[in-house]
């Protein structure tokens, strides 16, 4: 899929992005390499972070081993005060998760903050993955 | 024969058999089933993997056969029940009937979206969230703020005159009706709907609001109406689609029926109009 450029656009939407509802062609300039926490020939979909958000804590990263969940989310994925959110990436390179799965945001982060901002204060339970009968 | 009617059509006693034959399933524990299937599915259907509940061309034969299995659960309780149906492009704010207290109760207050009217509100004692993603153990709703606008008729009409049932990558990347309805792509119907009620109602366990069963069958009519619109146009693909449920393989989790099973509503139910 020809998506770097749209990946990157994404990535550099992405702080405009908590306030974001809904996909559409976003027409951002490409990021700078220094917006890339680690510059890559080829350039993630999204960078890693680690922030306080509305006094909560939300990370994103690369999913760690052990692989015993669907990857869903391309490989990445987000906890809030270290519970991990059901994460999933569509077609079109936006995201969603379980807490807010029927409005895509461009990135990881606006994902993890539109979950926050659902929460309002409650604790993620921890992901109970789906055991679809047969 | 079941006839599915236009909620804003049900008289008082219609609702007050609805409500009570809701409250029966959750009190029997039947109901959690359904929500507990829902977030299944909604959490491993992909658009780069096997999909079939949701960002799928069965989205829409998988939901009627999921709706089906609740309104003969609700009908094992009180056999005069039918599924209502909301047309959110018609009964389209928050002083609709639909969220009367004698029916569904209305939306949630702003400090923490909790509904407080209604048979379903949390004081009432009679509707727990089990099957949950949080911590939350009450019904919650913010009607109409992360999304001002339900869908108008216009916008429907626009998808209902979309002649391709559904297009390759039958994923949330496709074009066509089913799509468009489903709402990943274009004006945007069912998932705007979705959101535009909040709470439950927009994340995984969305079928923890009762609502969830009248906004997918109105979903499912405006299905059929489509297949009037364009008798010529049928369910795609229809063979040897990885990932995807082609129109002769059946679905799961029933794994006995296919899309060809139901693409004929008038077997089940018929419509008000």
């Amino acid at each position: 899929m020809p998506d770097i450029s749209r990946r990157r656009a994404l990535t550099a939407a992405a702080a405009l992005a908590a306030t974001a509802t809904a996909a559409g062609v976003i027409a951002a300039p490409a990021a700078s390499a220094a917006d890339h926490a680690h510059p890559m020939p080829m350039p993630e979909p999204h960078e890693n972070f680690d922030e306080v958000y509305k006094g909560r804590r939300i990370q994103g990263r690369p999913m760690g081993g052990g692989g015993h969940h669907h990857e869903h989310g391309g490989g990445f994925e987000v906890l809030i005060d270290g519970v991990q959110l059901h994460l999933m990436r569509n077609a079109d390179g936006t995201w969603i998760s379980v807490v807010s799965h029927y409005a895509p945001v461009a990135t990881p982060r606006a994902a993890a903050r539109a979950a926050v901002d659902e929460l309002q204060g409650a604790q993620l339970l921890p992901m109970q993955m789906p055991v679809p009968a047969n | 024969m079941t006839v599915r009617k236009n909620q804003a059509t049900l008289t008082t006693d219609e609702k007050k058999r609805f409500v009570d034959a809701v409250l029966a399933l959750k009190h029997s524990g039947r109901y959690d089933d359904f929500v507990r299937t829902h977030n299944e599915f909604i959490m491993s259907d992909t658009d780069t993997g096997e999909r079939t509940g949701h960002r799928s061309p069965s989205f829409l034969p998988w939901h009627r056969r999921f709706l089906l299995d609740f309104e003969q659960a609700l009908q094992s309780v009180d056999s005069s029940v039918a599924l209502p149906y909301w047309d959110w492009s018609t009964d389209r704010t928050v002083r609709a009937s639909l969220w009367a207290p004698d029916f569904l109760g209305g939306t949630g207050r702003s400090t923490d979206g909790r509904v407080m009217d209604g048979p379903f509100a949390a004081a009432a004692g009679n509707w727990p969230m089990n099957v949950r993603v949080d911590g939350r153990t009450f019904l919650r709703r913010s009607l109409g703020t992360a999304v001002r606008e339900l869908p108008t008729r216009a916008e429907v009409e626009s998808v209902l005159s979309m002649s391709t049932y559904d297009m390759a990558p039958y994923n949330s990347a496709s074009d066509g009706f089913r799509n468009n309805l489903e709402g990943w792509r274009g004006v945007n119907l069912h998932n705007r709907v979705h959101v535009w009620v909040g709470g439950q109602m927009a994340t995984g366990v969305s079928p923890n609001d009762p609502v969830f069963w009248l906004h997918h069958a109105y979903v499912d009519k405006l299905w059929a109406e489509w297949q009037r619109r364009h008798p010529d146009a049928g369910y795609v693909p229809t063979g040897g689609t990885p990932d995807v449920v082609d129109l002769d393989e059946t679905m799961k989790p029933w794994n006995d029926v296919r899309p060809a099973d139901l693409l004929d509503h008038t077997k089940f139910y018929t419509f008000d109009s």
